[in-house]
Order: C-alpha cells, then sequence, then structure tokens
C-alpha cells in the first residue's frame, strides 16, 4: 500500500502546476498498461508515486473526459463478476501516439535537468533531508 | 451500513444539482465512492468514517463542478432538455402537468382558429382573444402547481372571466382604433393577472414580485429560443412537404403554428420553473452584453439629437418607437437587477447602465415635449393617449430608478432600496394596462 512505502523518507510535495502537468501522460502511462477505471487508475497513480502525487479524486474524471474528447481513449460500462458497474477506459493509437511525444518532452526536461546537476555537483536531494 | 446507503444517496442528489455534471458522470462519481469507502472500511475504519474520508477525498464539489463544466461547456445547453429535478417528491408529474396545460392551450388556439376560419377570414375578434386563449392556461397551470385553495382558483380566474366579457361585450365599432390598442394591451394586462397565481397568492411579498420580474425575463428568454428552434423546424418541414403540391404545405403551417406557439409559452414557463438555475448562468452574461450596447446606442442618439436640434420634427409614429425604447430600457434594468445579488457593491457594470438609464430618460423627454404640442394643435386620439400614458409611467419610473440608483452609486443608500423602488411600482404597470382596455373604448365611444 501507498502508506507503507512512503515510510523512511521524507515526503516531497509536488507543486500543483507539476502535478497538474503530469497528470495527462501519467494517465496515459497507466492507460498504456491496460485498461483500467477512475479508482484504480488513482490507486496506481498513489502507488508509483509513493504517496506524493496526491489527487484531488474527482478531478480525475473531467481529465478522463477530456481524454475521450481528443480521442485518446474509449470507454465503455462494465460490470464484472463479482464486481462493481464501472466505467472501463482504454487508450487508443491516437493516446499512444500522445504519451510517445508527452515522453520525448519529459524526457528532455530530465535529461536536462539531471545533467545540470550533476555537472554542478549540485544534489541536495542525495544530501538527506 | 444501511446508514453509509442513505448518505450516499444524500450525496448523490447533491452532486447531480452541480451544473456541468450530469448522470453517468454522477454514476461514475459514485461508484468510485463505494469502492474508496469499501477499501476504508477494510482497513478498518466504520462506514461513517470511511464515507467522511472518501467524500473529503473526492474534492471540493464547486470546483469539481467547474471543471466538468469547463470540459462538457455545451451541457449547460443539454439541461433545458432534461428532466425537472427541482421537485423530487414529484418527479414525474412537473413535465406531465405542464404538458397537459400545453396541449390544451394548444387546442384551445386551434379551434378558435377554426372556428374564426382563419386565415381565409381575418375575424376581429380572434386578434383581441389571442392572450385569453393562452394566459388562463399559464394561470391554471400555476395555481396548480402553487397548490392554490378554491378561494385563491377563483381570484385567480376573475381578472380573466372579467377581462372576456369586457373585450367581447364592447360595441367595437368597424375597424376601430381603440379596438386595436385594446388587443395591444390586454396580454400585457393579463400577464399581471398570472403573476397572481405565480407568486401563490402572496401580492404584497416583495421578494415574490421579484421573481416574477425574474420569470418574465426568463420565459422571454427561452420563449425566443423555442421560437428559434420551431421557425427553423417548420422552415424545413414546408421544404420537404413543398413537392406534394396542392398546398400542403401552407395547410401545415396554418396548423402547426397556432398551435405551437400557444402550447410554447407553457412549455416555456415549465422550463424556467424547472431549470432555474441554467438561466441564472445566462442572465449575467447577456445584461453584461446588452447594457453596454443599449448606453452607447442611447448616449449617442441623445448627443445627436440634442446637438442638431430635430427634436422639434419627431413625427407621429415615433412616440410608439420611444415606448417600446423605454420598455427594452426598463426591461434590461429589472433583469440586470433580478440577476444581481443585493450585497455585491456598486460595480462599473452599475455605472453603465445608470448611464443607460438617463440618457434614454433625456430622449424621452425630448420627445414628449414635441408630442405635447402636437397633441395641443391635434388633439387626443385613443392611440396618442395609451401612448402617452405609457410613456409617463414609464418615465416616473426610469427617474426614480437613475435617481436611486444616483445615490446608491454615491454609497447613500443600499441596493435593496433600488429593488423595493421597483417591486413597488410594478402595480402602476398593472394598472395602467387594465384601465387602458376597460377605461379607454367608452372615452372614445368605441371609435
Amino acid at each position: 500500500m501507498h502508506i507503507a512505502s512512503s515510510y523512511g523518507r521524507a515526503r516531497v510535495n509536488i507543486n500543483k502546476d507539476l502535478v497538474a502537468a503530469s497528470a495527462t501522460p501519467l494517465v496515459l502511462s497507466i492507460l498504456a498498461e491496460g485498461e483500467s477505471y477512475g479508482y484504480s487508475i488513482l490507486k496506481r497513480v498513489r502507488d508509483l508515486s509513493g504517496g506524493d502525487l496526491e489527487w484531488t479524486d474527482g478531478m480525475l474524471y473531467p481529465l478522463l473526459h477530456r481524454l475521450l474528447r481528443l480521442g485518446y481513449a474509449t470507454t465503455e460500462w462494465r460490470t464484472p463478476s463479482g464486481g462493481r458497474r464501472r466505467r472501463y477506459y482504454a487508450i487508443t493509437d491516437d493516446g499512444r501516439a500522445a504519451l510517445a511525444e508527452q515522453q520525448r518532452q519529459w524526457m528532455t526536461v530530465t535529461r536536462a535537468l539531471g545533467g545540470v546537476w550533476q555537472d554542478s555537483g549540485w544534489s541536495p536531494a542525495l544530501g538527506g533531508a | 451500513m444501511a446508514d453509509v446507503e442513505s448518505q450516499i444517496a444524500e450525496w448523490r442528489a447533491y452532486v447531480a444539482r452541480a451544473p456541468g455534471v450530469n448522470g453517468h458522470d454522477v454514476d461514475e462519481l459514485d461508484a468510485h465512492l463505494r469502492d474508496q469507502i469499501a477499501e476504508l472500511a477494510a482497513a478498518g475504519l466504520t462506514g461513517d468514517e470511511a464515507f467522511l474520508v472518501a467524500v473529503k477525498r473526492m474534492g471540493d464539489l464547486d470546483a469539481l463542478s467547474r471543471e466538468f463544466a469547463r470540459e462538457h461547456s455545451g451541457r449547460l445547453w443539454k439541461q433545458l432538455v432534461l428532466s425537472n429535478e427541482e421537485d423530487p417528491a414529484r418527479p414525474s408529474s412537473g413535465w406531465l402537468e405542464a404538458l397537459a396545460f400545453a396541449v390544451a392551450a394548444a387546442v384551445a388556439m386551434q379551434i378558435a382558429r377554426l372556428a374564426a376560419d382563419f386565415p381565409d377570414e381575418e375575424e376581429e375578434w380572434l386578434f383581441l382573444n389571442i392572450s385569453l386563449l393562452v394566459l388562463p392556461f399559464l394561470a391554471g397551470y400555476f395555481a396548480r402547481r402553487r397548490h392554490l385553495d378554491p378561494r385563491r382558483w377563483l381570484l385567480t380566474a376573475t381578472p380573466f372571466a372579467l377581462a372576456a366579457l369586457v373585450v367581447n361585450l364592447y360595441p367595437f365599432d368597424a375597424d376601430s382604433a381603440t379596438q386595436l390598442v385594446v388587443a395591444l394591451y390586454l396580454p400585457v394586462a393579463l400577464w399581471f393577472a398570472v403573476a397572481y397565481p405565480y407568486m401563490g397568492g402572496t401580492l404584497r411579498s416583495h421578494e415574490r414580485r421579484m421573481d416574477f420580474v425574474r420569470f418574465t425575463g426568463e420565459w422571454v428568454i427561452y420563449y425566443a429560443l423555442i421560437a428559434l428552434g420551431g421557425g427553423v423546424l417548420l422552415m424545413l418541414t414546408v421544404l420537404i412537404f413543398e413537392p406534394l403540391g396542392a398546398g400542403v404545405d401552407e395547410r401545415l403551417v396554418e396548423w402547426v403554428l397556432p398551435s405551437g406557439a400557444a402550447g410554447a409559452v407553457i412549455v416555456a414557463a415549465w422550463l424556467v420553473e424547472s431549470k432555474q438555475h441554467v438561466v441564472e448562468n445566462m442572465a449575467p452574461v447577456l445584461t453584461m452584453l446588452f447594457t453596454p450596447l443599449f448606453a452607447v446606442m442611447l448616449t449617442a442618439a441623445a448627443a445627436i439629437y440634442a446637438v442638431s436640434g430635430t427634436a422639434g420634427e419627431f413625427d407621429r409614429e415615433l412616440l410608439g418607437v420611444f415606448d417600446a425604447l423605454l420598455v427594452v430600457v426598463l426591461g434590461l434594468v429589472l433583469y440586470a437587477m433580478s440577476a444581481r445579488e443585493a450585497a455585491r457593491p456598486a460595480a462599473p457594470m452599475d455605472r453603465v447602465q445608470l448611464l443607460a438609464v438617463a440618457s434614454a430618460l433625456v430622449l424621452d423627454l425630448m420627445v414628449l415635449g414635441s408630442m405635447l404640442a402636437r397633441i395641443g394643435d391635434l388633439g387626443f386620439t385613443p392611440n396618442r393617449v395609451a401612448a402617452l400614458g405609457l410613456n409617463l409611467v414609464l418615465l416616473v419610473n426610469l427617474a426614480g430608478a437613475a435617481w436611486l440608483s444616483t445615490r446608491f452609486l454615491t454609497g447613500r443608500i443600499a441596493f435593496h432600496r433600488l429593488e423595493r423602488w421597483q417591486t413597488s411600482y410594478l402595480p402602476v404597470f398593472a394598472i395602467w394596462a387594465a384601465t387602458v382596455v376597460v377605461a379607454l373604448p367608452p372615452l372614445f365611444a368605441f371609435d
């Protein structure tokens, strides 16, 4: 569970703009692993970020609907045996293309930041808080 | 868990009322909430605790609703045709009731049309009675919706019965001018008669009077929307049936148009009643849009007339035009007022509105001066008396509004006083309209 995974280190409060910017690629990436529904996507986000990426649960749904509108995902209501009726989302080819593009952009940014931090030897994150 | 179920149901109902969130979204959020509650309960929380945490995690509903509305901006319009959610106790009777009254009005109009053999014959009684064919059904709809007692039903019916007697028993001359004036003023007088059942019989309440003003403005918007859509539909239908020839398309218009126009009166009222929050979003936007435009137009006109000095050459028709102008300005003022939060401090828009009112007043005074001179030369006619009276009634109202809003803008009185002035003045309009209908024809010997 995400609560356990965040033991033993300080929690990072991620800036709101960064949360918003990373939301779309994150959701697309999770959908690229396989179709999923809102609550499960949210749990996956918490697990992946060790609970540091805190979303307001409801806000995921307008985002998912935007992906539908852009044609990055499709959706259908299904009731799995023994489960609750849920709305499942699956990524489309357009969605994969958009994800690939987002991936390149984020890679570039992280590479640049990693490069400059390595060169200057400035790495407070490793010093321990 | 039964307790949690009822809490979830309440939460659902609350979320469903948020603008921009539709039924499927609520289902989706509901499923999410239940998953969250189940997981928290499995971790050892009680039902209540799990519900509270889950709702908190879902986030602030206002922000959520805004987010949904941003993503689905078209939905605010779709709500126009969705079902009534204001009255959860009677989920289906809302629209059924409205439909029954709308159909009744449509049938009444159709029977009258056939009886008058319109449009082959142009019977004057049909035009005179048009509002009497429709508005009683609107009054009846509200009387039923507000659960009026028998005494109030009777009071609701009285003005309509009196009006029917008056306009049909008056011995109007052929091509009578007073008849035309009555045909114009009767709908206005009867609209005020609808106010009685609309307000549930509480005529003295200023808040309810303001509600009626708001209702009127929103009804006009809905009616215009329905008329636009209906017009397009009818036009296309005619084009489709045209090849059949033999006047099929014309017959279609003759049958559909009068009934549709009559039924739409009730349907628009029902839409206002059940979809109030939708138009509440539109009212501020519309007034924001049109108040400055009217202010510019009126100021320019007042300046040009004053500088060029052509005010003395206003012709006969112009008094009617200026009456229409004042009515529109007054409508704008009232509508803006009904949509405004009384507690809000003075904003630039209030100044723009005052400018519009003041310019309209200046223009009107110029017209009135030249018209009085003209009446002095040529005497009174039914038209002139009605127009002049309306003009004075509007003039006093707008002058009072301008004076009070100046005092409001300089911070000497609260906005509430302005509202009070308008709601107190409403009966004056009703009395004037009724006076024209009842007293003007005998005064001019039904000429």
